[in-house]
């Protein structure tokens, strides 16, 4: 059973997302391009034991976004997302 | 300054251990003094980085403990894994005094902010208690009124984080309503055999869905899904649970 | 400017003169994966050839496992820094699959269950360099290994053997899969240190 949970979130790919998006990205919507459901990106199941970083339809299975740092060159991949809906506004309205 | 604990670009910084503290045979939080920290939101978490003296570099993932605060510290808890690369360097090698690198704060998802009100289910599996720890902390240090519950489970007594601490909570009663679970070994006379959660103890120990609570659910994959599966059987929205899956990460660079 | 972690040398070997460049030795088995492990159940599995038009050869697993077989013991060179020496499989050549497959096409794309494809010159899955292996150690392959059937290419980056193959497409020119199309590179010799594109 749990071989097949070799997978963790979103959440988890966020540090080296960083390093290209501006805002944060778990809180991020995006729609998968194969079974139209929309997830926040923090939910997508994020596979990490590979060279790079393959993130997930949490629902199909479907690759929404792959990520590969190459020597310092940022490989992104977001073909399966229809969109990527990033509410900025409400990031910098947010305080704590 | 509004927004800059998820607006201020992430970086690595230099992050000074201060002070280490064993919460179990297996785990240590570390109190970190980092250069320049911008704060964070309950709920958060860092990237670790450890560099050898011939360039190799592993980096990891780690929520931090502590809440909110402006002084420029934060602690980390780190679980010690069989055949770990760097939880075994910070559980057992690392010194006060050491540096380490730090990117952070990471995510903006898994957050609880204390202008929340409404009731706050946390669950809790193995080190899945540290991101819902600080938002107990960040709970009680921001005097938030937002009903807050915890269902944490754990192997055995023993391998329960903070446990002085949650102990005083639940003695307080009125802050946050705690229930323990047990998968293998049990205190004496406790009422419930060693066993995963359930659909019983999601019914006695949760808020109910009636009161449309936020859940929180973080720990091993395995643990995220089936607490996930129970809250949404028991009659949770899906859209008001938040899951945050740990574990071993894979090499990164 | 990193700063160098006092004591740290990560989860890594002394003895790793045999190996290629950049690698470290591993005695365990690491599972790597860009995906769910799929579990295909016998009676549905199937390996293909197809020649850019048409599906020239096709096995279920009853006919697969009547080709003559053969044990390999070889080093394994995975791009995330990890070797592992002398792994024993059994597996079914390259060379028997394709003894009677007439073509001019000098590349392959191997297709898997789970949609990992892997790009691979014909002719450096000929001549005793690759197998569809179905047995690690003495024992059915695991399907976190890539069972019941992987690809193994030996000579290569491991994930150039793709896990829980399918099939394979002729293909006149050389086109990248799933990693060599995010920046890795099209040919993966770990001896020459090819983790990566150039462009």
């Amino acid at each position: 059973m749990s071989a097949t949970m070799n997978y963790l979130d979103g959440n988890a790919a966020a540090g080296e997302l960083s390093r290209i998006f501006a805002t944060d990205l778990t809180s991020a919507e995006g729609q998968c391009a194969n079974c139209a459901a929309k997830m926040r990106f923090a939910e997508s199941h994020l596979y990490s034991h590979c060279p790079g970083l393959v993130a997930r339809c949490a629902l199909c299975g479907h690759v929404l976004l792959r990520f590969a740092n190459v020597r310092g060159r940022l490989f992104l991949d977001l073909r399966g997302m229809t969109y990527l809906r990033i509410d900025a506004a409400k990031q910098e309205e947010a305080s704590n | 300054m509004a927004g800059t604990a998820v607006l201020e670009r992430v970086t690595w910084r230099v992050a000074k251990v201060v002070a280490v503290h064993d919460e179990t045979a297996t785990a240590r939080t570390l109190a970190l003094a980092v250069r320049d920290w911008p704060g964070q939101v309950a709920g958060q978490h860092v990237d670790v980085r450890l560099t050898a003296p011939d360039g190799y570099s592993a980096v990891r993932s780690y929520s931090i403990a502590s809440a909110p605060n402006s002084d420029g510290y934060i602690e980390i808890t780190v679980e010690r894994l069989p055949n770990g690369e760097v939880s075994p360097y910070l559980t057992q090698e690392v010194m006060i005094g050491d540096e380490l690198e730090l990117r952070g704060p990471i995510g903006g998802w898994f957050v609880w902010r204390n202008d929340q009100m409404e009731p706050i289910q946390l669950v809790a599996g193995g080190s899945g208690i540290v991101p819902l720890m600080a938002m107990i902390r960040s709970h009680r240090s921001a005097g938030s009124s937002a009903p807050f519950r915890l269902l944490y489970s754990v192997r055995e007594p023993e391998t329960v984080f903070y446990r002085d601490e949650l102990r005083a909570l639940s003695n307080q009663g009125d802050a946050a309503v705690i229930t323990f679970a047990y998968t293998r070994v049990t205190p004496k006379d406790w009422p419930r055999a060693p066993s995963r959660i359930d659909a019983e103890l999601i019914a006695s120990g949760t808020w109910p869905p009636a009161l449309r609570p936020t859940s929180y659910v973080c720990g091993p994959t395995l643990f995220v899904e089936n607490a996930t599966d129970l809250l949404i059987a028991a009659g949770h929205d899906r859209e008001k649970i938040r899951t945050e899956r740990f574990g071993a990460t894979g090499e990164r660079k | 400017m990193a700063i160098i972690s006092r004591g740290f040398a990560g989860r890594r070997s002394a003895a790793e003169a045999k190996l290629p460049p950049g690698q470290y030795l591993t005695t365990d088995f690491p599972v790597l994966s860009a995906g769910p492990t799929p579990h295909i159940s016998l009676d549905r599995w199937e390996f293909t050839v197809n020649d850019g038009s048409n599906v020239v050869k096709r096995w279920d697993w009853k006919s697969f496992r009547e080709l003559p077989s053969e044990t390999i013991t070889t080093d394994l060179h995975c791009v995330t820094r990890w070797s592992k020496l002398g792994t024993p499989w059994e597996g079914v050549s390259l060379d028997v699959l394709l003894a009677d497959v007439k073509t001019d096409l000098p590349y392959a794309m191997f297709r898997s269950y789970g949609d990992y494809t892997t790009n691979l010159p014909l002719k450096d899955v000929m001549n005793k360099q690759a197998w569809i292996a179905f047995k690690y150690d003495g024992a059915d392959l695991e399907p976190e290994h890539g069972g019941p059937a992987r690809l193994l290419v030996p000579h290569l980056y491991l994930w150039k053997s793709a896990k829980w193959v399918k099939g394979m497409t002729l293909m006149p020119h050389d086109k990248p899969g799933f990693w060599e199309s995010l920046g890795y590179h099209i040919y993966g010799d770990p001896w020459q240190e090819q983790r990566y594109s150039n462009e």
